[in-house]
């Protein structure tokens, strides 16, 4: 990687450039560079090869860097035999769901209150973003039992996958960041849309979405990366096993599956999550800051 | 938050397209505004239509369920009948359970060791990496490596780490002629163990926010403070600390919050185990909702950690508000 353009941090330049300041640097660099690599990236190469190993080799007390032995089936044993396959197309089912409910619910609603503006929409949204200082795990009963029994509806949701995905559609954060992007778009836009003949919902397809590709591009990916990491609430809305996540399942098997077919599973669990953050990096870091930094 | 007036909505959309108006001819008084008051109406409903499903949700799925769960903690709740007033019942049981305490501590404890781990350690790499010119990419999607996994996957690789027979952690400390340990096993390293996990797999969120913070500091900043003779550490402190100083108070509170409810650490590594050394509020009220089906003490064991987190919330707010 080519050192970024300098800006002047807490080390001086001229400091950097003294013989004990490049000495240090460089131990630094190497220190954290090594120290980072063991720490965060080692454990996901245990997981992928320890995959590969035999289960024997697991067992042995005398642990090995390089498999001595590669299985590479245990794979395809963990997709198949152990059902594991079922359970990933089950979590891909779930988070593209999500996310298609929270696109269509959240932008339409982001819609509404940034550009359409209606009597009391100020209220409403205020109290959107009141639920944001709510700690989910205090409304885990009452929403459970909700989902149990939807009032008005009186439908039971329990082992349907909207248990998931109309929850969190709920998201005030995804409506917060969608409106503030929206409010940017000048109005003017918006109004030459109109005097060419095109209807709300039009501008908003045709005017409003494409210019928010980054904003929807944050939205997207939190609403995949939440439903894919979640745990506890799949675990209670869908006792169903046949309906389960991979996340879940993988912790019922745990006990009972083969240690290479268990890290198997982990590494399937864990792969869309990796590939999506190594396409998407620059989105993920840019969604995160957005989230927390902007009091 | 002001409610946008009637009159307002009606007169913006009213002057939209004045140029295209076609009709009667307008006229004072009532008459000018009736085709204004419709209008505004229609635009009304149709932004109340895009709304419509997210105002759907957010009523049945966050405002109905909070307004129930504060009410839910004086009710006793089967699926048998209709729910039943109990007035304080649920919460003098709860009381009366020893492990209500036990987990209050246990988890005062893990949050109190979160912070000691997790304030010191994303900082530290933070401030380190803001001052490195060469890999920082890489070290920066390193260190959220560990954030994209599924926290599952995460405690079941670190279980295997903690594993007394061919685990990692043992091994490396065979290599060094340190002693095994009994990671989850112990008593008192249990929950360290636990806090070791969480830091992991969590320290890669503050420190990319800490890294955009130090990026905003102004550089003229620790130029003058060396003039004025400072050494790093100085800068460190004088300069460094107090223009971070309101991102580290921000962190630390969602940090606090966020560690009090923490559930899937204990659920799969130990269960809550040894000898409930690990039992947890959130693990406690798991077991109270969805072991043994009693709704009423775990809305009651709920309410309580909304009252704590609270008290941090309300703080939390009013620091956000000072600033914006």
């Amino acid at each position: 990687m080519a050192a970024e353009t300098p800006v002047r941090t807490l080390i001086a330049p001229a400091e950097m450039n003294r013989r004990t300041g490049r000495f240090l640097y460089r131990f630094v660099l190497v220190a954290t560079l090594t120290g980072f690599t063991v720490a965060f990236v080692f454990p996901l190469y245990w997981m992928t090869t320890g995959a590969v190993k035999s289960s024997s080799e697991l067992a042995d007390q005398n642990l090995s860097l390089f498999p001595r032995s590669w299985h590479p089936e245990s794979y395809a044993d963990a997709w198949t035999n152990v059902g594991l396959g079922q359970f990933f197309l089950n979590t891909l089912l779930l988070a593209f769901g999500a996310w298609l409910t929270q696109l269509l619910i959240d932008v339409s609603a982001a819609y509404a209150l940034s550009k359409l503006r209606p009597v009391l929409g100020n209220v409403v949204l205020g109290m959107m973003l009141a639920t944001l200082m709510l700690p989910v795990s205090a409304l885990l009963v009452p929403t459970y039992l909700t989902v149990v029994d939807v009032p008005l509806f009186h439908v039971n949701l329990i082992n349907t996958p909207f248990a998931i995905w109309l929850p969190a559609a709920a998201n005030a954060f995804n409506i917060f960041i969608l409106k503030r992007f929206f409010d940017q778009i000048p109005v003017e836009l918006l109004d030459s849309a109109r005097i060419d003949g095109a209807g709300t919902l039009r501008v908003l397809i045709s005017v409003v979405l494409p210019l928010s590709r980054p904003v929807l591009a944050v939205v997207s990916i939190f609403a995949v990366v939440g439903v894919w990491k979640d745990f506890l609430w799949p675990m209670l809305v869908l006792p169903d096993e046949a309906k389960q996540p991979i996340t879940v399942a993988l912790n019922r098997l745990s006990e009972f599956m083969p240690a290479n077919q268990l890290l198997a599973g982990m590494v399937m669990a864990s792969i869309p999550l990796l590939v999506l953050f190594l396409i998407f990096q620059r989105h993920i870091i840019a969604g995160l800051t957005a989230g927390s930094l902007k009091g | 938050m002001s409610v946008q007036p009637l009159s307002d909505a009606a007169e913006k959309t009213a002057g939209d397209d004045g140029p295209r108006r076609s009709g009667p001819r307008p006229r004072r008084g009532a008459a000018i505004l009736n085709p204004r008051i419709r209008r505004a109406v229609r635009e009304n409903l149709v932004a109340y239509l895009f709304l419509a499903a997210g105002v759907l949700c957010f009523a049945l799925f966050s405002w109905y369920p909070i307004v129930r769960g504060a009410l839910l903690g004086f009710q006793q709740v089967t699926f048998a009948e209709p729910a039943r007033w109990v007035g304080l019942d649920n919460f003098r049981r709860l009381f009366d359970d020893p492990l209500f305490l036990t987990a209050w501590q246990n988890t005062g404890y893990f949050t109190l060791l979160a912070l000691v781990f997790g304030f010191a350690a994303p900082f530290a790499t933070a401030v380190v990496l803001n001052e490195l010119r060469h890999g920082r990419s890489y070290l920066r999607m390193t260190v959220y490596l560990p954030v994209m996994l599924p926290p599952i996957v995460t405690m079941l690789l670190w279980r295997q780490f903690y594993d007394p027979g061919p685990g990692l952690f043992n091994s490396v400390l065979e290599v060094f002629r340190l002693p095994a340990q009994q990671w989850l096993e112990s008593e008192n390293l249990a929950m360290v163990s636990l806090v070791l996990v969480s830091t992991w797999a969590n320290m890669g969120t503050t420190t990319l926010i800490y890294l955009a913070a130090l990026g905003g500091i102004p550089g003229e900043l620790y130029e003058a403070a060396e003039l004025d003779g400072a050494s790093v550490r100085q800068r460190l402190w004088h300069v460094t600390i107090p223009q971070m100083r309101f991102i580290l108070m921000i962190t630390l509170l969602l940090q606090v919050i966020g560690t009090m409810q923490v559930f899937v650490e204990p659920f799969v590594l130990t269960g809550g185990g040894p000898d409930d050394a690990t039992v947890t509020v959130l693990l406690l009220l798991y077991r109270y909702a969805f072991v043994y089906n009693d709704f009423g003490l775990a809305s009651a064991m709920s309410t309580l950690l909304f009252v704590v987190l609270g008290l941090f919330s309300v703080v939390y707010l009013r620091l956000t508000r000072s600033k914006g």
